[in-house]
């Protein structure tokens, strides 16, 4: 049988969907023969490559770096499924939006913070990548194949939707699968 | 008593007449999903979610506030329905900032639920992402208005069941908001009893007790219709 090519990414979250993933525990080597992890950031792989079956996208769209990885996704893959609350509905990493564009976003969180301090706001665009003005889904950036949504996603959730795409059929829908929180 | 009957998802009803739709559905064992509905208080027909079609009416009709008539043919459950349905929870989540995995309702609202029982993994419009402010100014209870939805449940809980009059709706449109008398903040009403009553008839985590965090704030929104039955019913002597 050939491997499905399984990515997983990290745009705007806090991992935690990845840790739910690592929840797997004993299933994860009973998967493990039947994909090959072609990118992660449980993995060692600087570019995201060509040609994967199955991504899941863990994290909103929150800086300039998150949307172009988001567009070679989206060109390089066959099944995008959105990954978590944060890459569903913002969640979180949205909770900036209400306070206005991104700048006003840094000096809420920092300089106000610092006052005093001398403190100044990051600047150099070649490290620190540039923040939107708007936290977005994922959907809102590319289209997207699947809903995963929890924060995170239980482990058996994620095991349900695995199985489903390694068995080349569409994830259930059901309530207790596709609540928020 | 006079009784209706009526027909509803092909199932034969019999209601009473004047019954509402929902009423006489719900009896029925025909679940209409609702959200501004509550026990014991009138009806607004704010929410739209319990829109229902009837035939020989064109347009969908809200079940809480339409009468069941002989004769009536109600269907309840159509791709139509469905699809508006899932339509007005998507635009409630984008016009308020629901984040529910910070909310101290999580795993107890009811837009939580009904979003993932009526299939809504996703919301296709827009987030609107407004800046809404949180009144922590009463002693025991706050009020989060990011997480409201404008179901008006508070205003007529607090003026039907409490007689206070606290709440109400002052702005149009999508400045809409609830206000505590003329829009002092909560702590400094002087109408409220604190009797919390508007906490427990919220639907999602927009009224809280003080100290609550996340998914702590669990409702007890059935208390609120056997109250008003308890008194109706005259079964307490004072």
């Amino acid at each position: 049988m050939e491997r499905v090519r399984l990515a997983t990414v990290w745009l705007g979250g806090c991992s935690g969907c990845h840790m739910s993933f690592l929840d797997l525990d004993e299933w994860l080597l009973d998967l493990a023969p039947r994909i090959e992890l072609v990118y992660s950031p449980l993995a060692d792989v600087k570019e995201y490559p060509e040609g994967v079956d199955v991504v899941l996208v863990e994290g909103a769209v929150a800086n300039e770096e998150n949307r172009q990885m988001a567009k070679v996704i989206r060109r390089r893959t066959k099944v995008v499924v959105s990954f978590g609350d944060c890459a569903v509905t913002g969640n979180v990493t949205a909770m900036r939006n209400p306070l206005g564009k991104s700048l006003e976003v840094l000096r809420t969180s920092y300089l106000l913070e610092s006052a005093g301090t001398g403190l100044r706001l990051p600047d150099d665009r070649e490290i620190v990548p540039v923040l939107l003005d708007k936290v977005e889904p994922l959907h809102a950036i590319v289209p997207v194949d699947h809903y995963l949504p929890g924060c995170p996603p239980s482990a058996a959730r994620i095991k349900a939707v695995v199985e489903d795409l390694l068995a080349g059929h569409a994830p259930s829908r059901a309530a207790e699968v596709i609540r928020f929180g | 008593m006079a009784v209706v009957t009526l027909t509803i998802d092909d199932k034969p009803v019999s209601a009473r007449a004047g019954e509402s739709v929902l009423d006489a559905a719900k009896e029925a064992g025909i679940e209409i999903p609702t959200l501004c509905h509550l026990p014991g208080v009138s009806e607004a027909a704010a929410c739209r979610l319990c829109l229902v079609q009837v035939e020989g009416r064109g347009r969908l009709q809200a079940a809480c506030v339409t009468a069941a008539a002989e004769g009536m043919v109600v269907r309840t459950q159509t791709d139509t329905l469905r699809e508006y349905r899932r339509m007005i929870l998507e635009l409630l989540f984008t016009e308020g900032n629901h984040v529910c995995a910070v909310c101290v309702a999580n795993g107890n609202c009811e837009l939580q639920t009904l979003a993932a029982e009526l299939g809504m993994d996703h919301v296709r419009y827009p987030y609107l992402n407004p800046a809404r402010p949180v009144d922590v100014t009463h002693k025991q209870y706050a009020i989060d208005h990011n997480r409201c939805i404008l179901c008006t449940r508070c205003v007529r809980t607090c003026d039907e069941i409490e007689g206070a009059h606290t709440w109400d709706v002052a702005g149009r449109g999508t400045s809409s908001h609830v206000i505590a008398d003329m829009g002092q903040p909560w702590g400094e009403s002087v109408t409220c009893t604190s009797c919390g009553k508007c906490v427990q008839s919220c639907p999602t985590g927009a009224l809280f007790r003080q100290g609550s965090t996340v998914a702590e704030m669990t409702k007890d929104r059935e208390k609120l219709g056997d109250l008003v039955t308890a008194r109706r019913e005259k079964k307490w002597s004072v």
